[in-house]
């Protein structure tokens, strides 16, 4: 059981690629740490300096208030699980995680106990004596998992363990890391590419860029207040709706009609320097039938019409697919998300929104619908810099916050 | 569909057959010849019409032959061992790190490979004589280990480069030393290459015949394929063919016996289940 605080730690590579640039991350004794990003942005590279598989060019470590830059993995007491699991085939089950216990020396039947009791919480008792390769991919998964708490380490490094699952196996293991990770009260980090596991199963979420922390906070507060235009679109899934929008007398001129904006969006764009173009976030799930919505709720925000174009229904709700005409939002940010999700670059004119309406919505295919959403609920993007200006003290406002 | 099957699998046993009978059929007939009587020997048959042993009973009875079978025996197991250990610590650095020099050493090792033997032998001959290890058993090993050292390199770096480097890392964690994680995790996964180089280094040293006998000169060094070419009939005027033949046999099977031994070694998939899929 330890704490582990990254000061200013960067991994630099000998042909010059910064990694990892200054991370700052105090993470508690116990707590568990997700690091979330797209691939290829240091997490997996964070990770391996926490483990010491990688040198840290800069900044310092410490684990338990101790400095570890230099000390070998073995020194450090930690455990980890890899994507590949790792597992050594020429081990049974039993061997395997007997080895880090065998290699601290304890006598056999300290091992043995051990082994056992890791083995019953991963219901593993009865694959002991079998090979790596006899066993499932999520048994593998356990072996790796039991292998690491075998020999009670001071943290867990996890690193994108469940990605070679499939997905309802993925599902099953994330409860059983979740609980396994309580029962134990280890100091975990766990890095994914998959923001669903990063939202339900850390206690902090660390969302990294380019080798950069964009922001850390637990799950919800990422998810309402993101940072900047990268966290808002990393964050959610589906995910979050941007469109362009002009700054016009006082107002935002958007796909979706003009948007008013209240005193504290003013002032931030009244310096000589404030951007003229911004981009506008909304959730799916801040856009509701024009139609099911009461007055009351109705003065909080505004419609617009347009045509729809696909329905889903997901029985609880029905996600709705408009196109809408206007400028599509264009930023460094949202590219690197698209690239990262693999959507080729859409060039049609008009933007595509996704909206998540309730069930009860009459909507069709092929209609003009009248669609109403949440003006405080809305994110107003810096598009230069990605900043969220409707976030005032690290709580996200609306557009019409006086 | 069980007709085509027969057939199918008539068509392969008969090609199996033929490339057997192919491969085989220079060794046959020397079997066959060594258990001719010296009378029947050019009688063309391959079936021999008089069994003997006689030409076994000649070989093991001059001290010649023994000799030789152990000197070949004794220098080709030390060149082996030597090259393979030597060779599996170099492939590891060639497949792991990245040092200065790689290239250079990868480049060096082919060019000995590729190196033509023959130009080497006198040159070798005449430093061998200064330092004194013409006739030895180290002045056969040395030469054998340098021609070795490429193959084990070259077979064994690929056969590391397979491993996942995972599993090295997941040691480091389990808190193994760089040494612990490979004796206990890497050598044990890449024993099929450590087999497949040491019977490969193997062969190689026992047939050599060029260095063997340019390098000795008398029975304290001499291998048994340059013995063989020693050998003489009792009188100038009979044939020592039975001999020789009787001879080539016997140093066959230390080569079978060491392929079959560790051909139970040589079995894919020792790595599967170490990572996904």
């Amino acid at each position: 059981m330890a704490d582990i605080v990254l000061d200013k730690v960067s991994k630099k590579f000998p042909d010059g690629t910064v990694a990892v640039a200054d991370v700052d991350l105090e993470i508690a004794d116990g707590e568990f740490v997700i690091l979330v990003g797209p691939s290829g942005c240091g997490m997996s590279t964070t990770l391996n300096m926490i483990a010491g598989l990688e040198d840290i060019s800069s900044g310092e470590l410490r684990i338990a208030g101790q400095r570890v830059n230099d000390k070998a993995p073995r020194d450090r007491d930690i455990a980890m699980v890899f994507q590949s699991y790792a597992l050594y085939p020429n081990m049974t089950v039993r061997e395997n995680m007997a080895f880090p216990l065998r290699l601290a020396k304890l006598d056999k039947e300290t091992i043995n106990r051990k082994v056992e009791e890791a083995a019953k919480v991963l219901e593993l008792t009865a694959l002991l004596d079998r090979k790596p390769a006899n066993l499932s991919g999520g048994q593998r998964q356990r072996v790796a998992m039991g292998r690491a708490i075998v020999r009670q380490p001071k943290a867990f490094l996890m690193d994108e363990p469940l990605s070679n699952l499939d997905a309802k196996l993925r599902v099953q293991m994330r409860t059983v890391v979740s609980r396994l990770q309580k029962q134990l009260g280890t100091t975990t980090v766990y890095v994914t590419h998959d923001q669903t596991e990063a939202m339900t199963l850390g206690d902090r979420v660390v969302i990294m860029r380019g080798g950069a922390v964009q922001q850390v906070g637990p799950p919800q507060e990422l998810y309402d207040h993101p940072r900047n235009l990268f966290v808002a679109g990393f964050i959610g899934s589906p995910s979050m709706n941007f469109l362009h929008a002009a700054v016009e007398d006082g107002k935002l001129r958007t796909a979706l009609g003009d948007v008013p904006i209240g005193e504290r969006v003013r002032r931030e764009l009244e310096g000589a320097d404030a951007p003229r173009e911004l981009i506008l976030g909304i959730r799916p799930e801040h856009f509701e039938d024009a139609e099911l919505v009461d007055d009351d709720t109705r003065r909080r925000g505004m419609e617009f019409e347009a045509p729809v174009d696909i329905v889903e229904s997901m029985g609880s709700d029905k996600y709705v697919y408009f196109t809408v005409e206007g400028e599509r939002a264009s930023a460094a940010e949202l590219e690197e998300l698209a690239a990262d999700a693999g959507a080729s670059d859409f060039t049609g004119a008009g933007a595509s929104l996704v909206t998540r309406l309730s069930a009860e919505s009459p909507v069709a295919e092929g209609q003009h619908r009248r669609v109403w959403f949440n003006l405080e609920k809305i994110h107003l993007f810096d598009p230069s810099n990605g900043r969220n200006l409707t976030l005032h003290e690290g709580r996200a406002a609306g557009a019409l916050a006086d | 569909m069980a007709e085509t099957t027969t057939r199918a699998r008539l068509r392969w046993g008969l090609l199996d057959v033929i490339v057997v009978v192919f491969a085989l059929i220079p060794v046959l007939w020397i079997a066959s010849l060594s258990f001719k009587t010296p009378a029947t020997l050019t009688d063309g048959k391959f079936w021999p019409r008089e069994w003997t042993l006689d030409n076994y009973r000649t070989i093991f009875a001059t001290d010649q032959f023994v000799r030789a079978l152990v000197n070949s025996i004794g220098i080709a197991l030390i060149a082996t061992a030597v090259a393979v250990v030597l060779g599996a610590m170099a492939a590891y650095a060639i497949s792991r790190l990245d040092f200065p020099g790689k290239r250079l050493l990868v480049g060096v090792s082919l060019l000995i490979a590729m190196f033509p033997q023959v130009s080497l032998v006198s040159p070798l001959f005449e430093i061998e004589r200064q330092f004194g290890l013409f006739d030895t058993w180290p002045g056969l090993i040395l030469p054998y280990i340098t021609f070795a050292l490429p193959l084990a390199i070259y077979t064994l770096s690929a056969f590391f480069k397979q491993i996942p480097w995972d599993l090295e890392k997941a040691a480091k964690m389990d808190g193994a030393t760089q040494g612990q994680a490979f004796r206990r995790v890497i050598a044990p996964l890449a024993a099929p290459g450590l087999f497949t180089t040491a019977i490969l280094v193997f062969i190689f040293c026992w047939n050599d015949f060029l260095f063997a006998i340019t390098l000795t000169s008398t029975e304290r060094a001499r291998t048994v394929p340059v013995a063989l070419s020693f050998f003489t009939g009792e009188s100038q005027f009979e044939d020592p063919t039975g001999a020789i033949c009787a001879a080539a046999v016997v140093i066959t099977i230390p080569i079978i016996l060491f392929v079959l031994f560790f051909q139970r070694r040589i079995v894919s998939g020792l790595t599967s289940g170490a990572v996904k899929g």
